[in-house]
């Protein structure tokens, strides 16, 4: 299942390990997953936004904070191959569309 | 882990400059004229042929490989021309079709100035979660067993 794979690849660092099994808690800001390590607020920022690309974590604003929770039950990847796939067919079949436009365009 | 979240359904949106009738049309009849040839489900791993959308509601949505080989992806909930489409897209997260399985691909075709807006929305694809790879039962088991898993597949 490649979808998986880079969700595996985000959580084999240790920190970044760390870091999720803190959301598994509950949803933290990113000051206070920061406290619970011995690694910069800045550091944890880039574990997150990995963690996020590989679509195991999601965010939202509460006031100047970002908030952090898990994806639930490791849907993240799965939404993350769903939403490239939509991505890749939308586009063709807005080529498709197109094309067909020009082609009646030349007659 | 008590908490619920429901993952946000998956939206995307395109302009295409012909009228809807047309854009649903191609949607659907002519899917297999863009419907990317790599996506293909069939356990045969047959090249896809065809992209079938059946137009009606209660008619299949399935791929028809280049061997013949026919896939299911799921059935048609709604077929409203020009303006929606309602799909069952009944693949889990093993990539297999599953009749049990129901997730919803709708796609609304709206008129716009140079043409239509195609609205798709992916929903209820939390319903993948709760079948397939097993990950709901490692949740509950625990985060510790998971990703001691998820480890031992990264390493």
């Amino acid at each position: 299942m490649t979808y998986v794979s880079t969700a595996l690849a985000a959580l084999a660092d240790p920190t970044r390990r760390a870091i999720f099994e803190q959301l598994g808690d509950g949803p933290r800001s990113v000051g206070a997953i920061a406290r619970g390590l011995p690694i910069s607020r800045p550091a944890v920022s880039q574990h997150l936004k990995q963690l996020k690309e590989a679509g195991l974590v999601s965010d939202h604003a509460d006031g100047t904070r970002r908030i952090y929770r898990i994806d639930p039950a490791g849907l993240g990847a799965l939404r993350q191959w769903l939403d490239r796939f939509w991505d890749d067919a939308l586009a063709a079949f807005k080529a498709e569309a197109d094309a067909e436009t020009d082609r009646e365009a030349e007659e | 882990m008590t908490q619920t979240i429901t993952p946000a359904p998956i939206r995307r949106s395109v302009e295409v400059k012909v009228p809807p009738a047309r854009a649903f049309e191609i949607f659907t009849a002519s899917a297999s004229r863009w419907w990317l040839k790599t996506h293909s489900i069939s356990a045969t791993k047959s090249p896809i042929k065809d992209v079938v959308i059946e137009p009606r509601s209660g008619g299949r949505w399935f791929e028809r490989g280049e061997d013949g080989s026919e896939c299911e992806w799921g059935k048609v909930l709604a077929w409203e021309p020009p303006s929606r489409l309602l799909l069952a897209w009944q693949i889990n997260a093993d990539f297999k079709y599953d009749p049990s399985l129901t997730t919803e691909v709708e796609i609304r075709f709206t008129p716009a100035a140079n043409g239509t807006l195609v609205a798709l929305e992916h929903r209820l694809i939390e319903r993948m979660g709760e079948r397939g790879v097993g990950m709901r039962d490692a949740f509950t088991r625990g985060w510790g067993l998971l990703l001691d898993s998820y480890a031992q597949h990264a390493n």
